[in-house]
């Protein structure tokens, strides 16, 4: 794995300096900065930290929370594991300094089960800061500001990651995301407003506090702002996360982890988009290609079918069941699939199964059905001369 | 299950409730714990909590059978979960998951006779710089190989058989 080191995140900083100049703001002042950084969710949708932080903070409601969302389950996604294992106080500081700027006094990290090995070190931690006064009873002496963060584990469900499904788990319900609006910025975690942060998107909020605005918006493009964690596995000599500024090119990436030699970069993940050789000039960046950190390089030898295929199946199996676009899309684009690696599919098929993936991305309820298609309908695009007339052979497999 | 059994398992859940609540939000703790403690949640299980939370017995298999962590089948003491997500395929998860068959002696889905071992899917376990990885029950292992597999296995056979431990003098 590559050593870690970045500017921003993988640096070296003053522990807590950011939660001591947020506590010395007013809560107004601490979403102002964050605003004025520019900072972007960066689970992959990429909505503004501080306007989020602003509407649940003007939100009316006794009772506020802070969600961390550590339910990483994005195929190709662990900068979320190295974070937690590597910087946990800097993702608990970021926890407290969004609870002192929106007015909550819960705070409630959701950690995918599959991380649960991580459990007992973050807890070690928690208790650590509360022995510090960094949680607590009036935290580090601020009078009016009590906040206390619990660990809750989720169960094997990738479509927990979603926002309000991941709320209905804490709920105690089966992970189904809910119609949107209402957002959880009003009415979140027990019907009282709440914000759901990415792990890495609370881990960079803390260092804007302690460096201020201008200091981040140094580091990656105009539209966005600051550094990115890279998730980077398959064909490459160095896989492992990177810490590097936002709006980098993928050939710039491919050389960083040695993997020049890729036919194809999976950005984004199973959910992502496949970008062929021939467009590794294009950003990761929210202008260009949006993303959550996850990249997978395909060497030249790499059957682009089969990988549509993983991903489907990914998908098939992890639809919550809740609405028929995704429930229904996902099993019939993975038989068509199967089809295509059979040597079985006509392209007027083929051209109603990306059909089938247009509705999918318009028709489904929520982020995992609208997104299950894009890779299968990316690598059909691009890799046509792979995917169709495919030699026939027995029990669909194309070896 | 005797009448013993089940007043010890009430007891407990009694008890869990005491420590995470009794509101709906407790369920999810209370029942990882159930199912870590029984390497399943029974109907006699789910019953129990229901009337403690106050919810109907369905409402909680709905949410039993919704996560892939909680069963209502017994699982083996060890449940050994492959990832078989694109970066550990790309790595070769194939070979391991053939040679964990044969050493376990039955299919994904199964658990061994003894009830010792239950084999598994995941989906992305996040250790795709380090693939193939798979889970024993809360452990990870990555970079594994069909070589590795056996010493995984003796490892936890090692835990419950007298046998494997005398091997292992040789």
């Amino acid at each position: 794995m590559s050593a870690l080191k970045g500017p921003i995140l993988f640096g070296d900083f003053m522990p807590e300096a950011g939660l001591a100049r947020a506590l010395a703001m007013t809560r107004g002042d601490v979403i102002s900065e964050v605003r004025a950084s520019g900072l972007k969710g960066r689970g992959g949708a990429g909505f503004l930290t501080g306007m989020k932080w602003n509407i649940a903070a003007a939100a009316q409601g006794n009772r506020k929370f802070v969600v961390c969302n550590a339910d990483e389950g994005e195929p190709g996604t662990f900068k979320d594991r190295v974070l937690l294992a590597s910087y946990p106080d800097l993702v608990f500081e970021g926890m407290t300094i969004a609870g002192y700027a929106i007015g909550a006094g819960s705070g409630i990290m959701y950690l995918r089960g599959e991380y649960g090995y991580l459990l007992p070190g973050l807890e070690e931690t928690l208790n650590a800061r509360r022995r510090g006064r960094l949680l607590g009873e009036a935290v580090s002496g601020k009078k009016d500001f009590s906040f206390d963060i619990e660990i809750r584990l989720g169960s094997g469900a990738y479509v927990c990651g979603e926002e309000t499904a991941l709320i209905e788990s804490l709920e105690g319900h089966r992970g189904e995301p809910r119609n949107r609006p209402p957002f959880p910025v009003n009415t979140g975690y027990l019907g009282c407003p709440t914000i759901v942060n990415n792990v890495e998107t609370l881990a960079l909020a803390a260092r804007v506090m302690s460096e201020g605005a201008e200091w981040f918006k140094k580091i990656g493009t105009g539209k966005s702002t600051g550094s990115k964690l890279f998730s980077v596995s398959g064909d490459c000599e160095r896989p492992g996360v990177y810490e590097l500024p936002m709006g980098i090119t993928i050939a710039q990436l491919l050389k960083e982890v040695g993997g020049e030699e890729a036919k194809a970069v999976q950005v984004g993940g199973a959910s992502g988009h496949c970008v062929p050789a021939a467009q590794f000039s294009r950003a990761l960046a929210f202008e260009d290609i949006p993303t959550g950190g996850s990249v997978i390089v395909f060497g030249k030898e790499r059957d682009m079918l089969l990988a549509a295929k993983n991903f489907m199946e990914f998908f098939a199996e992890e639809s919550c069941g809740q609405c028929t676009p995704c429930r229904y899309g996902t099993k019939v684009l993975l038989e068509g699939i199967e089809k295509l690696e059979s040597g079985k599919c006509s392209m007027t098929y083929l051209k109603e199964l990306l059909a089938l993936g247009e509705t999918m991305q318009l028709a489904s309820k929520c982020g995992l059905g609208q997104s299950a298609p894009n890779a299968f309908i990316s690598i059909a695009a691009n890799f046509k001369d792979e995917v169709l007339g495919r030699e026939r052979c027995f029990e669909g497999r194309g070896q | 299950m005797f009448i013993a059994d089940q007043e010890r398992l009430s007891g407990e859940i009694v008890a869990l409730a005491g420590r995470y609540g009794r509101d709906r939000s407790a369920l999810l703790p209370i029942l990882q714990t159930v199912q870590s403690r029984y390497h399943h949640i029974s109907d006699y299980a789910m019953q129990e909590v229901a009337s403690l939370l106050n919810i109907h017995p369905v409402e909680v298999y709905s949410v039993v059978t919704f996560y892939a962590f909680l069963k209502a089948r017994r699982q083996g003491q060890f449940v050994i979960r492959l990832c078989r997500t694109i970066s550990c395929d790309m790595q070769g998860k194939e070979r391991v998951a053939r040679q964990l068959e044969n050493e376990l002696g039955v299919k994904f889905g199964q658990t061994t006779a003894d009830g010792k071992f239950t084999l598994e899917w995941a989906n992305c376990l996040g250790m795709c710089d380090q693939g193939p990885a798979l889970l024993v029950n809360d452990q990870v292992f990555s970079k594994v190989t069909a070589e590795k597999v056996h010493d995984i296995l003796e490892a936890c056979r090692r835990s419950f058989s007298v046998y494997a431990s005398q091997k292992e003098g040789h």
